[in-house]
């Protein structure tokens, strides 16, 4: 869990493996004309990292998200996703959706198979697939049940599964965890840090909460509003081979929360 | 079913409907009302008969067809309007008039387009039927939180897939109720075109035994034609209310 400092390193076309999985350049939003939602934005993403986006409400965190999803088109710049402009959604990004979007109909396996039945996956073979993943989430049992039968934060492991079961190289999360409760928040972000570990995947996560983003990142990225940019990348240089609770009494943990805090404060005032 | 102080079952003020008409038929006070046990009578007569037989399938192939159309069409155009606004603009104001047009009074220019007989007959059924089911698909749609549509959009679906496993089964509450209604509607649409037209089916029969002054006939008739439409909308009621409960855990 080291940031490797190589995000000068450049992307190109012809060598989709380098260590940037998401560039982000010169990404400007405009909406209905009027609204900038995102002014000249440039950002890198290194692969099989989490990085944090953080700033105020409307910022431009959402919208940023779901440009790099293809799920909106950018008024100017390019997203590059492992050395390929994005046009749109595809197989190498998955979302995790914060009001979770669960079909209410559909049982929890289905759910978190519908990546996969959508891809025209056979039944057996896709269901195998979303079983390993409601396992890897903590919710073995639950396959049967629908989502009205379960509580908030099973409901977001759902969502989780079902983005894991596509085995997209980069997972797209927006405020995951703001409508759970702090303890299921908190047992949430342990379980994240395993899996980013785990799976080699690169995270790229939508938060508010200063201590949630410094708490699960390799890599932070500060956002101010009006206009919209990237005013800081903060690396925290945490030792996470230390308990969950050692780390959030860390020194060093502590020292980055308030560092962003200061930051913010100065810009709020 | 009891009195007196005990809960009565639903059905129960039909029966007080069903004594009363018994005692004014038995009354012999108009010619119109026989007593209600005289048209049961019939009714166990006539329905094994041939015309009646005949005519019951006339009336259902035609009111099957025009529902079937109602359906298919109104539900896509439905999901359509709720999804766009340009055709919701350009289509909401037609779909609003039809709705409390009175579509009786089409069925003769349909008669000059479509010809006396059965494809006039199903045209006006799916018409009576597919307003309503445009509208409810379109209500249905509307509620559908967004993120479910960027969610299915996100993991690759096409707009087919879409279709077919997000849009009818998210607004499906509202479809069924708009189907509901739009079959009770049919029926009307249905007996109505065969009336006018009154060469086919059950609204010859109506045709027949008003002609004829033969209440029994008639109110036998009528009463088949309820419990049907009765039997039909208690089914559709029945799936409503097995969806029920995700209609409510919906809400974004
Ligand atoms: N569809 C839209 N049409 C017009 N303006 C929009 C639209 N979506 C977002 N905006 C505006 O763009 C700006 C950025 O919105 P966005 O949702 O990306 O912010 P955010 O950082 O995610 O905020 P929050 O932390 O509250 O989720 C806001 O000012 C918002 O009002
Ligand atoms: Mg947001």
């Amino acid at each position: 869990m080291t940031s490797q400092g190589n995000t000068a390193l450049k992307t190109t076309q012809d060598a989709p493996q380098s260590d940037i999985a998401v560039s982000v350049r010169n990404v400007s939003k405009i909406y209905g004309g009027a609204i900038h939602a995102l002014n000249d934005m440039t950002l890198d993403f290194p692969r099989g990292q989490l990085t944090s986006l953080l700033g105020p409400s409307g910022c431009g965190k959402t919208t940023l998200l779901k440009i790099i999803g293809g799920l909106l088109d950018q008024t100017s710049g390019e997203i590059l996703v492992n050395g390929k402009p994005v046009d749109g959604p595809g197989p190498d990004r998955a979302f995790v959706f914060q009001d979770f979007a669960l079909m209410p109909w559909a049982t929890v396996i289905r759910n978190v198979a519908f990546g996969l039945e959508l891809r025209g996956i056979a039944k057996s073979e896709r269901e195998a697939v979303a079983e390993k993943y409601i396992a890897a989430v903590g919710l073995s049992g639950f396959e049967k049940q629908y989502p009205h039968e379960l509580s908030g934060g099973m409901r977001q492991r759902v969502g989780l599964a079902r983005a894991l079961s596509v085995n997209a190289d980069v997972l797209l999360l927006d405020e995951p965890f703001s409508a759970v409760d702090e303890q299921t928040r908190r047992k949430f972000q342990e379980d994240l840090l395993a899996l980013v570990e785990h799976e080699k995947k690169t995270f790229i996560f939508v938060t508010h909460s200063i201590e949630e983003a410094v708490y699960v990142s390799d890599q932070i990225a500060l956002l101010l509003a009006r206009p919209s940019r990237v005013s800081e990348i903060i690396k925290p240089d945490i030792d996470r081979s230390i308990s969950p609770d050692a780390l959030r009494r860390d020194p060093v943990y502590l020292d980055t929360v308030e560092r962003i805090w200061s930051s913010l404060r100065s810009y709020v005032e | 079913m009891k009195l007196f102080g005990y809960k009565l079952p639903m059905m129960s003020s039909l029966l007080i409907w069903a004594v009363l008409w018994e005692i004014v038929g038995q009354l012999d006070m108009t010619i119109l009302l026989p007593p209600l046990s005289a048209i049961l009578a019939k009714m166990v007569e006539i329905v094994p008969t041939n015309s009646f037989l005949s005519a019951f399938g006339v009336t259902a192939r035609a009111f099957l067809v025009g529902t079937g159309f109602a359906v298919a069409i109104g539900i896509p155009v439905g999901v359509l309007m709720g999804k766009s606004v340009l055709i919701d603009r350009l289509l909401l104001p037609w779909v609003n008039m039809f709705l409390s047009a009175p579509l009786t009074a089409l069925v003769p220019v349909l008669m000059v387009l479509f010809g006396i007989g059965e494809q006039t007959v199903i045209i006006t059924t799916a018409l009576f039927a597919i307003w309503i089911i445009v509208l409810d698909t379109r209500a249905g749609v509307k509620q559908i939180s967004s993120s479910l549509v960027e969610m299915a959009h996100s993991f690759g679906a096409s707009s087919f897939q879409a279709f077919f496993k997000i849009y009818i089964w998210a607004a499906l509450p509202e479809i069924l109720a708009g189907v509901r209604i739009g079959f009770i509607r049919a029926v009307k649409g249905v007996i109505i075109g065969q009336l006018l037209v009154s060469v086919v089916g059950f609204g010859r029969l109506f045709e027949l035994y008003s002609a004829n002054f033969l209440m029994e006939h008639f109110w036998a008739l009528l009463l088949v034609l309820f419990f049907a439409a009765f039997t039909l909308a208690e089914g559709l009621g029945y799936l409503e209310r097995k969806v029920d409960y995700y209609a409510a855990s919906r809400a974004p």
